[in-house]
Protein backbone atom coordinates (compact mmCIF):
# COMPACT_ATOMS: atom_id res chain seq x y z
CA UNK A 1 0.00 0.00 0.00
CA UNK A 2 2.80 2.21 0.89
CA UNK A 3 3.95 1.79 -2.61
CA UNK A 4 0.54 2.53 -4.24
CA UNK A 5 0.72 5.96 -2.42
CA UNK A 6 4.01 6.91 -3.47
CA UNK A 7 2.98 6.07 -7.08
CA UNK A 8 -0.04 8.00 -7.18
CA UNK A 9 2.53 11.31 -8.57
CA UNK A 10 -0.37 12.65 -10.86
CA UNK A 11 -1.97 15.68 -9.61
CA UNK A 12 -5.58 15.98 -10.41
CA UNK A 13 -6.04 19.38 -11.19
CA UNK A 14 -9.66 21.12 -10.32
CA UNK A 15 -12.46 21.38 -12.96
CA UNK A 16 -12.13 24.04 -15.53
CA UNK A 17 -16.31 24.76 -14.95
CA UNK A 18 -15.39 27.61 -18.48
CA UNK A 19 -14.63 25.09 -20.68
CA UNK A 20 -17.57 22.38 -19.51
CA UNK A 21 -19.81 25.02 -19.81
CA UNK A 22 -18.56 25.70 -23.55
CA UNK A 23 -18.81 21.73 -24.40
CA UNK A 24 -22.38 21.97 -23.07
CA UNK A 25 -22.91 24.82 -24.90
CA UNK A 26 -21.61 23.13 -28.07
CA UNK A 27 -24.04 20.22 -27.64
CA UNK A 28 -26.94 22.07 -27.34
CA UNK A 29 -26.10 24.21 -30.66
CA UNK A 30 -26.02 20.65 -32.23
CA UNK A 31 -29.27 19.06 -30.75
CA UNK A 32 -30.64 22.80 -32.06
CA UNK A 33 -29.31 22.59 -35.79
CA UNK A 34 -31.30 19.02 -35.38
CA UNK A 35 -34.21 19.95 -34.04
CA UNK A 36 -34.65 22.78 -36.96
CA UNK A 37 -33.53 20.16 -39.80
CA UNK A 38 -36.63 18.23 -38.30
CA UNK A 39 -38.87 21.02 -38.26
CA UNK A 40 -37.54 21.61 -41.67
CA UNK A 41 -38.11 17.89 -42.67
CA UNK A 42 -42.11 18.26 -42.11
CA UNK A 43 -42.54 22.19 -42.88
CA UNK A 44 -41.08 23.15 -46.06
CA UNK A 45 -41.99 21.81 -49.57
CA UNK A 46 -39.43 19.20 -50.70
CA UNK A 47 -36.93 20.75 -53.19
CA UNK A 48 -33.55 21.71 -53.68
CA UNK A 49 -34.08 25.31 -51.35
CA UNK A 50 -34.81 22.52 -48.80
CA UNK A 51 -31.58 19.93 -49.76
CA UNK A 52 -29.62 22.75 -49.88
CA UNK A 53 -30.37 24.31 -46.12
CA UNK A 54 -30.16 20.51 -45.26
CA UNK A 55 -26.71 20.35 -46.46
CA UNK A 56 -25.54 23.80 -45.18
CA UNK A 57 -26.30 22.91 -41.36
CA UNK A 58 -25.03 19.46 -41.79
CA UNK A 59 -21.61 21.22 -42.52
CA UNK A 60 -22.27 23.58 -40.33
CA UNK A 61 -22.84 20.93 -37.59
CA UNK A 62 -19.72 18.77 -38.89
CA UNK A 63 -17.64 21.80 -38.23
CA UNK A 64 -18.65 22.45 -34.61
CA UNK A 65 -17.98 18.56 -33.69
CA UNK A 66 -14.08 19.04 -35.44
CA UNK A 67 -13.24 22.43 -33.87
CA UNK A 68 -15.26 21.57 -30.68
CA UNK A 69 -15.17 18.28 -29.84
CA UNK A 70 -11.89 16.95 -31.95
CA UNK A 71 -9.69 20.43 -31.20
CA UNK A 72 -8.46 20.27 -34.68
CA UNK A 73 -8.70 24.01 -34.43
CA UNK A 74 -6.02 23.60 -31.50
CA UNK A 75 -3.51 21.97 -32.99
CA UNK A 76 -0.73 23.06 -34.99
CA UNK A 77 -1.52 24.66 -38.30
CA UNK A 78 0.55 22.32 -41.04
CA UNK A 79 -1.94 19.27 -39.30
CA UNK A 80 -5.03 21.34 -39.95
CA UNK A 81 -4.36 22.14 -43.14
CA UNK A 82 -3.41 18.53 -43.70
CA UNK A 83 -6.74 17.55 -42.98
CA UNK A 84 -8.51 20.00 -44.02
CA UNK A 85 -7.13 20.67 -47.43
CA UNK A 86 -7.34 16.93 -49.10
CA UNK A 87 -11.31 17.30 -48.56
CA UNK A 88 -11.48 20.18 -51.40
CA UNK A 89 -10.95 17.04 -53.62
CA UNK A 90 -14.81 15.47 -52.60
CA UNK A 91 -16.31 18.45 -53.78
CA UNK A 92 -15.14 17.36 -57.38
CA UNK A 93 -16.20 13.94 -56.50
CA UNK A 94 -20.00 15.85 -55.51
CA UNK A 95 -19.95 17.54 -58.79
CA UNK A 96 -18.70 14.83 -61.18
CA UNK A 97 -21.35 12.31 -59.63
CA UNK A 98 -23.98 14.78 -59.48
CA UNK A 99 -23.55 15.38 -63.28
CA UNK A 100 -23.11 11.58 -63.86
CA UNK A 101 -26.49 10.24 -62.10
CA UNK A 102 -28.77 13.09 -63.43
CA UNK A 103 -27.02 12.14 -67.14
CA UNK A 104 -28.54 8.65 -66.40
CA UNK A 105 -31.78 10.02 -65.13
CA UNK A 106 -32.23 11.70 -68.50
CA UNK A 107 -31.36 8.85 -71.01
CA UNK A 108 -33.47 5.58 -68.39
CA UNK A 109 -37.05 8.19 -67.97
CA UNK B 1 16.56 21.34 -31.39
CA UNK B 2 16.28 18.19 -29.09
CA UNK B 3 14.24 15.44 -30.43
CA UNK B 4 14.86 12.34 -28.57
CA UNK B 5 12.25 11.52 -25.35
CA UNK B 6 10.18 14.25 -25.54
CA UNK B 7 7.48 12.77 -26.79
CA UNK B 8 4.51 11.78 -23.88
CA UNK B 9 4.71 8.03 -22.90
CA UNK B 10 7.34 7.07 -25.31
CA UNK B 11 10.64 4.72 -24.55
CA UNK B 12 13.73 6.94 -25.94
CA UNK B 13 15.01 3.81 -27.18
CA UNK B 14 12.10 3.76 -29.57
CA UNK B 15 13.95 6.64 -31.25
CA UNK B 16 12.93 9.14 -34.05
CA UNK B 17 10.99 7.42 -36.69
CA UNK B 18 9.41 5.18 -33.78
CA UNK B 19 6.81 7.69 -31.90
CA UNK B 20 10.05 9.25 -30.12
CA UNK B 21 9.26 12.87 -31.08
CA UNK B 22 6.29 14.96 -31.71
CA UNK B 23 6.09 16.45 -35.15
CA UNK B 24 3.49 18.92 -35.92
CA UNK B 25 3.19 19.26 -31.74
CA UNK B 26 0.81 16.02 -31.41
CA UNK B 27 1.95 12.97 -30.36
CA UNK B 28 2.57 9.58 -32.66
CA UNK B 29 -0.67 8.65 -31.60
CA UNK B 30 -3.04 11.27 -31.86
CA UNK B 31 -1.02 11.89 -35.80
CA UNK B 32 -1.74 8.73 -36.72
CA UNK B 33 -4.95 8.94 -35.52
CA UNK B 34 -5.77 11.74 -37.78
CA UNK B 35 -4.40 10.36 -40.64
CA UNK B 36 -6.63 7.17 -40.28
CA UNK B 37 -9.44 9.27 -39.88
CA UNK B 38 -8.95 11.13 -42.80
CA UNK B 39 -8.74 8.04 -45.08
CA UNK B 40 -12.03 7.10 -43.63
CA UNK B 41 -13.48 10.34 -44.27
CA UNK B 42 -12.76 9.38 -47.58
CA UNK B 43 -14.33 6.04 -47.12
CA UNK B 44 -17.37 6.93 -45.96
CA UNK B 45 -17.15 10.44 -48.47
CA UNK B 46 -17.13 7.67 -51.33
CA UNK B 47 -20.27 5.68 -49.89
CA UNK B 48 -22.34 8.43 -49.35
CA UNK B 49 -21.35 10.41 -52.89
CA UNK B 50 -22.32 6.77 -54.11
CA UNK B 51 -25.69 7.37 -52.59
CA UNK B 52 -26.21 10.88 -53.91
CA UNK B 53 -25.83 9.58 -57.26
CA UNK B 54 -27.74 6.72 -57.77
CA UNK B 55 -30.18 9.28 -56.04
CA UNK B 56 -30.26 11.72 -58.32
CA UNK B 57 -30.48 8.93 -61.61
CA UNK B 58 -33.85 8.16 -59.94
CA UNK B 59 -37.28 10.35 -60.13
CA UNK B 60 -38.72 11.64 -57.06
CA UNK B 61 -41.88 10.57 -55.62
CA UNK B 62 -43.93 13.13 -56.71
CA UNK B 63 -47.51 12.74 -55.56
CA UNK B 64 -49.21 13.78 -52.20
CA UNK B 65 -47.65 12.20 -49.27
CA UNK B 66 -50.99 10.47 -47.74
CA UNK B 67 -51.56 8.20 -50.91
CA UNK B 68 -47.72 7.08 -50.91
CA UNK B 69 -47.40 3.79 -51.94
CA UNK B 70 -43.66 1.96 -52.14
CA UNK B 71 -42.60 1.02 -55.97
CA UNK B 72 -39.40 0.80 -57.48
CA UNK B 73 -40.19 3.45 -60.12
CA UNK B 74 -39.30 6.34 -57.73
CA UNK B 75 -36.83 6.91 -54.99
CA UNK B 76 -39.27 6.80 -51.20
CA UNK B 77 -39.68 9.63 -49.36
CA UNK B 78 -37.46 8.58 -45.85
CA UNK B 79 -40.11 10.25 -43.54
CA UNK B 80 -42.67 7.48 -44.86
CA UNK B 81 -40.17 4.32 -44.77
CA UNK B 82 -38.76 5.43 -41.34
CA UNK B 83 -41.85 5.60 -39.33
CA UNK B 84 -42.13 3.33 -36.97
CA UNK B 85 -41.17 3.49 -33.06
CA UNK B 86 -40.55 0.01 -31.12
CA UNK B 87 -43.48 -0.72 -28.80
CA UNK B 88 -46.48 1.23 -30.66
CA UNK B 89 -47.49 -1.07 -33.69
CA UNK B 90 -48.82 0.10 -36.80
CA UNK B 91 -48.89 3.99 -35.73
CA UNK B 92 -47.25 6.63 -38.64
CA UNK B 93 -44.93 8.47 -36.29
CA UNK B 94 -42.39 9.74 -38.67
CA UNK B 95 -38.72 9.96 -38.35
CA UNK B 96 -39.32 10.27 -34.27
CA UNK B 97 -36.99 6.96 -33.48
CA UNK B 98 -34.34 7.92 -35.55
CA UNK B 99 -33.96 11.89 -34.12
CA UNK B 100 -33.90 9.79 -30.62
CA UNK B 101 -30.68 7.87 -32.08
CA UNK B 102 -28.92 10.81 -33.29
CA UNK B 103 -29.58 12.70 -30.05
CA UNK B 104 -28.27 9.73 -28.38
CA UNK B 105 -25.30 9.54 -30.48
CA UNK B 106 -24.80 13.77 -30.06
CA UNK B 107 -24.79 12.99 -26.04
CA UNK B 108 -22.55 10.21 -26.19
CA UNK B 109 -20.21 12.59 -28.17
CA UNK B 110 -20.66 15.26 -25.42
CA UNK B 111 -20.03 12.72 -22.42
CA UNK B 112 -16.74 11.88 -24.31
CA UNK B 113 -15.33 15.12 -24.74
CA UNK B 114 -15.77 15.38 -21.01
CA UNK B 115 -14.00 12.12 -20.46
CA UNK B 116 -11.09 13.80 -22.62
CA UNK B 117 -11.13 16.74 -20.57
CA UNK B 118 -11.03 14.88 -17.63
CA UNK B 119 -8.19 13.56 -18.47
CA UNK B 120 -6.36 16.51 -19.22
CA UNK B 121 -6.80 16.99 -15.44
CA UNK B 122 -5.90 13.40 -14.41
CA UNK B 123 -9.13 13.01 -12.71
CA UNK B 124 -9.18 9.16 -12.79
CA UNK B 125 -12.81 9.31 -11.14
CA UNK B 126 -14.41 11.84 -13.55
CA UNK B 127 -12.74 10.00 -16.76
CA UNK B 128 -14.19 6.36 -15.80
CA UNK B 129 -17.58 8.04 -14.62
CA UNK B 130 -18.08 9.87 -18.47
CA UNK B 131 -16.47 7.05 -20.29
CA UNK B 132 -19.09 4.99 -18.59
CA UNK B 133 -21.58 7.18 -19.77
CA UNK B 134 -20.09 7.06 -23.07
CA UNK B 135 -20.13 3.21 -23.34
CA UNK B 136 -24.03 3.42 -22.64
CA UNK B 137 -24.88 6.09 -24.97
CA UNK B 138 -23.02 3.70 -27.81
CA UNK B 139 -24.40 0.03 -26.82
CA UNK B 140 -28.03 2.24 -27.13
CA UNK B 141 -27.18 3.69 -30.50
CA UNK B 142 -26.22 -0.01 -31.64
CA UNK B 143 -29.55 -1.38 -30.07
CA UNK B 144 -31.82 1.03 -31.38
CA UNK B 145 -29.95 -0.01 -34.80
CA UNK B 146 -30.28 -3.35 -34.62
CA UNK B 147 -34.69 -2.64 -33.78
CA UNK B 148 -34.60 -0.45 -36.72
CA UNK B 149 -32.50 -2.91 -39.38
CA UNK B 150 -35.16 -5.67 -37.89
CA UNK B 151 -38.18 -3.91 -38.82
CA UNK B 152 -36.71 -2.69 -42.33
CA UNK B 153 -36.06 -5.81 -43.26
CA UNK B 154 -39.33 -7.76 -41.65
CA UNK B 155 -41.18 -4.36 -43.34
CA UNK B 156 -44.88 -3.27 -42.82
CA UNK B 157 -47.94 -5.52 -42.52
CA UNK B 158 -49.72 -4.57 -46.07
CA UNK B 159 -46.44 -4.57 -48.14
CA UNK B 160 -45.90 -3.32 -51.71
CA UNK B 161 -47.10 -4.29 -54.70
CA UNK B 162 -44.18 -4.24 -57.04
CA UNK B 163 -42.90 -5.55 -60.63
CA UNK B 164 -39.41 -7.09 -60.73
CA UNK B 165 -36.76 -9.32 -62.41
CA UNK B 166 -36.30 -12.20 -60.05
CA UNK B 167 -32.89 -14.53 -60.05
CA UNK B 168 -34.45 -16.57 -62.09
CA UNK B 169 -34.49 -14.07 -64.92
CA UNK B 170 -38.44 -13.87 -64.78
CA UNK B 171 -40.36 -10.58 -64.38
CA UNK B 172 -43.20 -10.90 -61.73
CA UNK B 173 -45.34 -8.81 -59.79
CA UNK B 174 -46.06 -9.61 -56.32
CA UNK B 175 -46.59 -8.02 -53.08
CA UNK B 176 -43.62 -7.99 -50.96
CA UNK B 177 -43.04 -7.35 -47.03
CA UNK B 178 -39.97 -5.83 -45.92
CA UNK B 179 -36.48 -5.68 -47.99
CA UNK B 180 -33.73 -7.94 -48.95
CA UNK B 181 -30.68 -7.18 -51.33
CA UNK B 182 -32.59 -7.73 -55.00
CA UNK B 183 -36.12 -5.87 -53.94
CA UNK B 184 -37.37 -3.69 -51.09
CA UNK B 185 -41.51 -2.70 -50.84
CA UNK B 186 -40.09 0.82 -50.26
CA UNK B 187 -38.54 1.49 -53.70
CA UNK B 188 -35.73 0.62 -56.30
CA UNK B 189 -33.40 -2.47 -54.92
CA UNK B 190 -30.90 0.43 -54.95
CA UNK B 191 -32.36 2.39 -51.97
CA UNK B 192 -32.43 -1.44 -49.23
CA UNK B 193 -28.50 -2.13 -50.69
CA UNK B 194 -27.24 1.67 -50.17
CA UNK B 195 -29.20 1.35 -46.94
CA UNK B 196 -27.96 -1.67 -45.65
CA UNK B 197 -24.03 -1.21 -46.77
CA UNK B 198 -23.79 2.70 -45.50
CA UNK B 199 -25.38 2.27 -42.31
CA UNK B 200 -24.29 -1.38 -41.88
CA UNK B 201 -20.52 0.51 -42.25
CA UNK B 202 -21.11 3.00 -40.34
CA UNK B 203 -22.44 0.28 -37.84
CA UNK B 204 -19.54 -1.99 -37.43
CA UNK B 205 -17.76 1.50 -36.77
CA UNK B 206 -19.91 1.57 -34.30
CA UNK B 207 -19.09 -1.83 -32.34
CA UNK B 208 -15.32 -0.90 -32.90
CA UNK B 209 -15.44 2.23 -31.23
CA UNK B 210 -17.61 0.17 -28.25
CA UNK B 211 -15.18 -2.16 -27.82
CA UNK B 212 -12.49 0.53 -27.82
CA UNK B 213 -14.11 2.34 -25.19
CA UNK B 214 -14.45 -0.54 -23.01
CA UNK B 215 -10.95 -0.64 -23.13
CA UNK B 216 -10.21 2.40 -22.29
CA UNK B 217 -13.15 2.14 -19.15
CA UNK B 218 -11.05 -0.80 -18.20
CA UNK B 219 -7.74 0.18 -18.72
CA UNK B 220 -8.59 3.84 -17.01
CA UNK B 221 -10.36 2.28 -14.24
CA UNK B 222 -7.81 -0.27 -13.07
CA UNK B 223 -5.61 2.66 -13.14
CA UNK B 224 -2.93 1.98 -15.91
CA UNK B 225 -3.28 5.58 -16.98
CA UNK B 226 -2.81 7.12 -13.86
CA UNK B 227 0.27 4.63 -13.46
CA UNK B 228 1.60 5.57 -17.11
CA UNK B 229 1.09 9.45 -16.14
CA UNK B 230 -1.20 10.59 -18.89
CA UNK B 231 -4.60 9.82 -20.91
CA UNK B 232 -3.95 9.94 -24.02
CA UNK B 233 -5.31 6.93 -24.83
CA UNK B 234 -8.72 8.55 -24.11
CA UNK B 235 -7.78 11.42 -26.40
CA UNK B 236 -7.24 9.16 -29.31
CA UNK B 237 -10.18 6.94 -28.66
CA UNK B 238 -12.03 10.31 -28.38
CA UNK B 239 -10.87 10.98 -31.59
CA UNK B 240 -11.94 8.31 -33.36
CA UNK B 241 -15.83 8.06 -31.43
CA UNK B 242 -16.49 11.69 -32.60
CA UNK B 243 -15.33 10.30 -36.09
CA UNK B 244 -18.33 8.46 -35.50
CA UNK B 245 -20.49 10.64 -34.40
CA UNK B 246 -19.16 13.33 -37.19
CA UNK B 247 -20.13 10.36 -40.27
CA UNK B 248 -23.47 9.82 -38.61
CA UNK B 249 -24.94 13.10 -38.65
CA UNK B 250 -24.00 13.00 -42.86
CA UNK B 251 -26.02 9.78 -42.99
CA UNK B 252 -28.82 11.25 -40.85
CA UNK B 253 -29.39 14.15 -43.55
CA UNK B 254 -28.95 11.94 -46.24
CA UNK B 255 -30.69 8.82 -45.73
CA UNK B 256 -33.46 10.58 -43.47
CA UNK B 257 -34.31 13.84 -44.71
CA UNK B 258 -33.06 14.31 -48.15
Amino acid sequence: MATQQNKSALEVMPRDEAKIKKIWKTAGILLLLTLVEFVFAFTLPRGFLLYFIFIALTIWKAKYIMMEFMHLGEEAKPLFYSIIVPLIFLVWLVIALVKEGSDIFIMRW
Amino acid sequence: MSTTATAIGVSPKRGVWGGGNEPLKASYGKLMMWFFLLSDIFTFAALLITYISLRVSFPSYGGPVDTFVGSNEYWPVPELVFDAIPFVHGVHIPLAFVGLMTFILILSSVTMVLAVEAGHRNDKKDVVKWLLWTLLGGITFLSCQAWEWSHFIHGTPSGSLITYVNNMGQTVSEIVFGANLSVNEYGPANFAQLFFFITGFHGFHVTLGVLLLFLAFYQAAVGIYEERGHYEMVEKIGLYWHFVDLVWVFVFTLFYLI
